[in-house]
C-alpha cells in the first residue's frame, strides 16, 4: 500500500517534544492532538484520528518493531475497568492542570519554571521560558500540557517495549473517551 | 478442512486500528469507530492482525 502523507505524522510527535525543550510555549500545539481526535468522534462518529492520524501511535508503532518484546497485553490492562479508571484518572489530573494554570492567573501561586513527570516528578525546565513573554498562565498551562504529553508518551513507550508496541493505545484516554463517543453515537446501527 | 481465519472479539476490541494497517489483504475495516470487522471472503488466515493486536482481541480458528 502506497505511502500517505498522514503516515509521517510519527515525525511531527517527536517535533514536538524538540520544540518544547526549546520553548515551552510550543507544547499548546498539543492541543491539536486533543481536539483533532475528539472532533472526529463527535461530528464524524469514528475514529479516524486513532486509526491514521495519531503520530504517537505512529511512533510507538515504528519504534516498538524493533524494540518491543512483544509479549501480550496483560488481561486487567485490556479490561474495561482499567481503560475507564484510566480515563477518570487522567482526566482528573487534566482538571487539575487547568485549575492549577486558574490559581497562577488569578495570582493566588506562583509560576514554577518546571515540567512534573508521571504526575510526581519534578523536573527544572526554565532555560525553555523567558519570564515575562507571555502572560503567566498561558506558561503555566504550557508546562503544565508538556508535563502531560511527555508523561503519556514515556507511559506509552514503557507498555511498548514490555507488551506490543501499541499496548498504550488500549487505554490511551483519548481512544477510550472516542471510542464512547462512537459507540454512543453509533449505537442504533453498529 | 476449512481455511482459518481470524475473528474479533468485538466487546474487547478498542478500534485502534493496527489490524487495518498490517492485513496484507485490506480485508479489515473499523466500523464507525467501535470495532474491527474482518471480511472473511477475503481474508487469508495469516494471522498478522492476530499477533499485532494490542487488545487481544483477534483469534484465528475455523469458522
Amino acid at each position: 500500500m502506497s505511502k500517505k502523507w498522514y503516515d509521517y505524522l510519527w515525525i511531527w510527535t517527536m517535533i514536538y517534544f524538540v520544540l518544547g525543550f526549546f520553548n515551552i510555549l510550543f507544547a499548546w500545539l498539543g492541543m491539536i492532538d486533543f481536539l483533532v481526535p475528539l472532533g472526529f468522534a463527535i461530528f464524524g462518529g469514528n475514529k479516524y484520528f486513532c486509526n491514521s492520524y495519531c503520530g504517537r501511535g505512529q511512533l510507538l508503532g515504528k519504534l516498538g518493531s524493533k524494540l518491543s518484546l512483544n509479549r501480550a497485553t496483560p488481561k486487567w490492562m485490556r479490561s474495561k475497568w482499567f481503560r475507564y479508571g484510566f480515563l477518570c484518572f487522567f482526566l482528573s489530573m487534566f482538571g487539575n492542570m487547568i485549575f492549577q494554570t486558574y490559581l497562577v492567573g488569578a495570582g493566588a501561586t506562583t509560576l514554577q519554571e518546571g515540567i512534573k513527570l508521571f504526575w510526581t516528578f519534578n523536573i527544572p525546565w526554565g532555560w525553555a521560558y523567558s519570564a515575562g513573554t507571555v502572560s503567566d498562565w498561558i506558561a503555566k498551562f504550557s508546562f503544565g500540557f508538556y508535563s502531560l504529553m511527555l508523561t503519556s508518551t514515556l507511559i506509552g513507550l514503557i507498555v511498548m517495549i514490555l507488551f506490543k508496541p501499541r499496548t498504550w493505545c488500549v487505554f490511551c484516554p483519548m481512544g477510550c473517551m472516542t471510542q464512547t463517543i462512537c459507540k454512543i453515537k453509533n449505537k442504533d446501527d453498529t | 478442512m476449512a481455511m482459518k481465519k481470524s475473528y474479533v472479539d468485538k466487546t474487547i476490541c478498542v478500534a485502534c486500528g493496527v489490524c487495518t494497517k498490517v492485513c496484507p489483504k485490506q480485508a479489515i475495516i473499523i466500523i464507525k469507530g467501535c470495532y474491527a470487522k474482518v471480511d472473511a471472503e477475503h481474508c487469508v488466515g495469516c494471522r498478522k492482525c492476530e499477533k499485532n493486536c494490542p487488545a487481544g482481541c483477534i483469534e484465528v480458528r475455523e469458522g
